[in-house]
C-alpha cells in the first residue's frame, strides 16, 4: 500500500516540477531551463532538508508535535552566523570558502544546540508542554539577540547576515546549490544508512536499550545530522517557521506508519510537492507578491494549534 | 521587603531614573536647552513611563481574566489584532482621524482577544502551560494574516513601525494618546476588587455576588484599549505584561487592589531601564527597546519557568 502512495506522490511531484520550469515561460529555453532549474533544485534540497531534519527531531524526542525551528534552531543559527560576523567581522566570513563557512556555522550549531536541547532533551521527567514552550521563548530570545547584535554591526557588514534573515522562496542563494546539495546528500544517506536504528530508537528509552541500542549516541547522531539540516536550509532560504510540522503531519497521514524507511522518503516528497507545487500556484497562477513561507506558516500555524488543542483532548 | 517600603523604593528609583532619562541623549548635557527638554527628551520619558506601567497593568488584568500566569496581551493576539485593525483603517479609510484608526484597532484587539478566550475555554484545566503556547500561535497566526496583508497591499515597513516598539519617534504632540492609555488602566483601579474575584474562577464569581461575563467584558475592553493605544502610538512592546505581574505576584500575592500599583511602579522603571540602556549601548545610534525588553524579558521569563515558585507572604 504504500510503495504505491510513495509512487502517487512522486508523480505528482514530477508534474508540479513540470508545470514549475514551464508554465508561463517566455524567451529562450536555453535560458529558462538553467535559470529555473537552478532554482527548483534548490526548492527541492530545501523540501527534503527540512522534512528528514523534523522526521529525526520528532524521533528523537519520541514526539510529533516538536520539530528543529519550533524549539528554535533555526533561529540559532542565524544567531551563530550573527555572532561569528560580529566577533569575526564580516570580510573574514565572507571571505571564508563556502565550504568552510558552511562547516563552521554547522559545528557552531551543533555545540549550541547540544549544550541547550541536549540538556533539554535528557531530563528524565519530561513535561512536554514546559519543553515546546521553552523552545518557542529560546526562539524569541535567538531572534531578540540577533537583531540586538545586528544593531551593534557595521553596516556594510549587515549584509552577509541579511540573506539568511528572512525567509523566501522566490530569490534563492543558488551560488550556494553545489556545496549545500553535497552536504545535504551526505546527511541524507547517513539518516538512510541509520533508518532501522531510528525505528528502534523511536520505540522509546527503554525499548531501545533492551533491543540493543544505545539511544544517547542515537540521539548525538540523530543531532549532528539535524544542525547540518538545518544550516543548509536554513542559508538557502532563511527560517521556516511550521513548514516540517505541515509536511511531517500530512506524511503521516498519508503513509500512516511507523517505520523510517516508509516516512523518510514520504515526508521529503509532501515536503517537495507543498515547496515546487505551492511556489508555482502562488507565482505563475495567482501572480501574489507574499512569499510562500507567510502562508505555509499560516496554513502550518493553524495544523499546529489543532494538533496540540486534540492532542490535550485525549 | 514590606510592601510599603517597596512602593517607596520603587517610586524613588522611578523618579530618579526619570531624572537620568532627560540627560541621555546624543545632545550632551551643556548644549541641553529647556526647549529640547521640553519638546522630546520629556514626552520621551512619559511615554515611557505611561508604556511600561500600562502594559504592566494590562496584562495583570489578562492574567486574572485568563486565570494564567503565562499570558499577556502582546503575545496572546491581542497587540496582533490591534496591528490588523490598523492595517484596515489604513487599507481602506486613510483619511481616518487617528481617534476612528484607534478605535478600530481597540475593536479588532476586542475581537481576537474574545477569540483567545473562547479557545482557553476548550482548553483542559490540568495543562496550565498549554494556554500560553496556543496563545502564542494563536498570535502569531493573526501576525502572519497581518504580514500577508500587508505583503499584498505594499506595506510591510509601515508594520515593522508598530510591530516593533521604540521610543525614539516620541516627540511632543506626538504621543499625547498614550494619556488616554493611562486613564484606562488608572480606571481599571477602581474595580481592582472585582478583577481579583473574576481569577479565582467563575463559580467563585457568581457564588460572592459577581457578575461574572460583564467584568470579563469590562476586563477584556480595557486591554484592548491599552494594547491597541500602545501599538498605535509606539509599537508592540511584548512581555512587559508578562514578566512584571509575575514577579510581583511572586512577592506580595494576587490582591490586585494592593498589588496593582506596584506593577504600575515596577513596569514603568522596567521599561525605562530598557529604553536607556538601549540609547546608551550603541551611542549614538539607538537599539529599539522591544529588541532589548525582548532580550531582557525572555530570559526573565525562562527563569521563571524553571525557577520553583516560592508562597507570596
Amino acid at each position: 500500500m504504500h510503495a504505491r502512495r510513495l509512487g502517487g506522490l512522486s508523480l505528482i511531484l514530477l508534474v508540479c516540477a513540470a508545470l514549475y520550469m514551464t508554465l508561463g515561460a517566455r524567451g529562450g529555453w536555453d535560458f529558462i531551463l538553467p535559470f529555473r532549474g537552478a532554482k527548483l533544485a534548490a526548492l527541492i534540497l530545501v523540501a527534503v532538508a527540512v522534512a528528514t531534519a523534523t522526521v529525526l527531531f520528532q524521533t528523537i524526542t519520541y514526539n510529533q508535535i516538536l520539530t528543529p525551528s519550533i524549539m528554535g534552531f533555526d533561529a540559532l543559527y542565524i544567531l551563530v552566523l550573527t555572532l561569528a560576523v560580529y566577533v569575526l567581522g564580516g570580510q573574514t566570513v565572507a571571505r571564508l570558502p563556502q565550504m568552510s563557512q558552511f562547516l563552521l556555522t554547522s559545528t557552531l550549531l551543533l555545540g549550541a544546540s547540544l549544550l541547550l536541547f541536549g540538556t533539554l532533551l535528557a531530563q528524565r521527567r519530561q513535561d512536554l508542554m514546559r519543553m515546546i514552550l521553552t523552545g518557542v521563548i529560546f526562539g524569541v530570545l535567538f531572534r531578540s539577540l540577533t537583531s540586538f547584535l545586528q544593531r551593534m554591526i557595521d553596516p556594510n557588514e549587515y549584509s552577509v547576515i541579511q540573506v539568511s534573515s528572512y525567509a523566501r522562496f522566490s530569490r534563492m542563494e543558488t551560488e550556494l546549490l553545489g556545496i549545500a546539495a553535497l552536504l545535504t546528500i551526505a546527511a541524507l544517506a547517513a539518516t538512510w544508512a541509520m533508518r532501522h536504528r531510528l525505528d528502534v530508537l523511536a520505540l522509546g528509552r527503554e525499548a531501545a536499550i533492551n533491543l540493543g541500542e544505545h539511544p544517547k549516541r542515537g540521539m548525538l547522531q540523530a543531532l549532528v545530522v539535524i544542525s547540518v539540516l538545518v544550516s543548509v536550509s536554513t542559508a538557502l532560504v532563511g527560517p521556516v517557521a511550521f513548514l516540517g510540522l505541515l509536511v511531517v503531519s500530512l506524511a503521516r497521514l498519508i503513509t500512516p506508519t511507523a517505520r523510517h524507511a516508509v516516512l523518510l522518503p514520504s515526508a521529503a516528497l509532501v515536503s517537495a510537492i507543498t515547496l515546487v507545487g505551492g511556489q508555482t500556484l502562488l507565482e505563475r497562477v495567482f501572480a501574489l507578491s507574499t512569499p510562500l513561507s507567510v502562508i505555509v506558516d499560516l496554513v502550518g500555524g493553524a495544523v499546529f494549534l489543532i494538533l496540540l488543542l486534540r492532542g490535550s483532548g485525549r | 521587603m514590606s510592601m510599603r517600603l517597596a512602593v517607596f523604593a520603587a517610586l524613588a528609583a522611578l523618579i530618579a531614573l526619570s531624572i537620568l532619562s532627560l540627560f541621555v541623549g546624543v545632545i550632551s548635557r551643556t548644549d541641553l536647552s529647556w526647549e529640547l527638554l521640553w519638546v522630546s527628551r520629556a514626552p520621551r520619558v512619559l511615554a515611557v513611563l505611561i508604556t511600561g506601567s500600562a502594559l504592566a497593568v494590562s496584562g495583570a488584568l489578562m492574567q486574572m481574566l485568563v486565570r494564567n500566569r503565562f499570558v499577556e496581551p502582546m503575545t496572546v493576539g491581542t497587540g496582533q489584532g490591534a496591528a490588523l485593525g490598523i492595517l484596515l483603517v489604513v487599507l481602506f479609510a486613510p483619511e481616518a482621524p487617528v481617534l476612528a484608526k484607534m478605535g478600530l484597532s481597540a475593536l479588532c484587539a476586542l475581537g481576537t482577544s474574545l477569540g483567545f478566550l473562547a479557545i482557553v475555554r476548550h482548553l483542559p484545566p490540568t495543562q496550565p502551560l498549554l494556554v500560553p503556547l496556543v496563545g502564542l500561535v494563536y498570535g502569531g497566526i493573526i501576525g502572519a494574516g497581518v504580514t500577508f496583508v500587508a505583503y499584498q497591499a505594499d506595506l510591510l515597513q509601515f508594520i515593522d513601525i508598530w510591530m516593533s516598539g521604540e521610543f525614539s519617534g516620541v516627540l511632543q504632540g506626538r504621543y499625547e494618546l498614550l494619556w488616554l492609555a493611562a486613564g484606562v488602566a488608572a480606571l481599571t483601579y477602581l474595580a481592582a476588587d472585582q478583577f481579583s474575584i473574576v481569577g479565582m474562577g467563575r463559580v467563585a464569581s457568581i457564588n460572592l455576588g459577581l457578575n461574572y461575563a460583564q467584568v470579563v467584558l469590562l476586563g477584556l475592553v480595557a486591554v484592548s484599549v491599552v494594547t491597541a493605544l500602545t501599538v498605535v502610538t509606539v509599537g508592540m512592546i511584548p512581555f512587559v505584561g508578562l514578566v512584571v505581574p509575575n514577579i510581583i505576584s511572586r512577592l506580595f500575592g494576587d490582591n490586585l487592589r494592593a498589588t496593582l500599583p506596584l506593577t504600575a511602579l515596577f513596569g514603568a522603571a522596567l521599561v525605562l531601564i530598557c529604553d536607556i540602556l538601549g540609547r546608551l549601548l550603541r551611542y549614538p545610534f539607538e537599539i529599539p527597546v522591544g529588541t532589548v525588553f525582548g532580550v531582557v524579558g525572555t530570559v526573565i521569563f525562562l527563569w521563571l519557568l524553571y525557577a520553583p515558585a516560592r508562597h507570596a507572604r
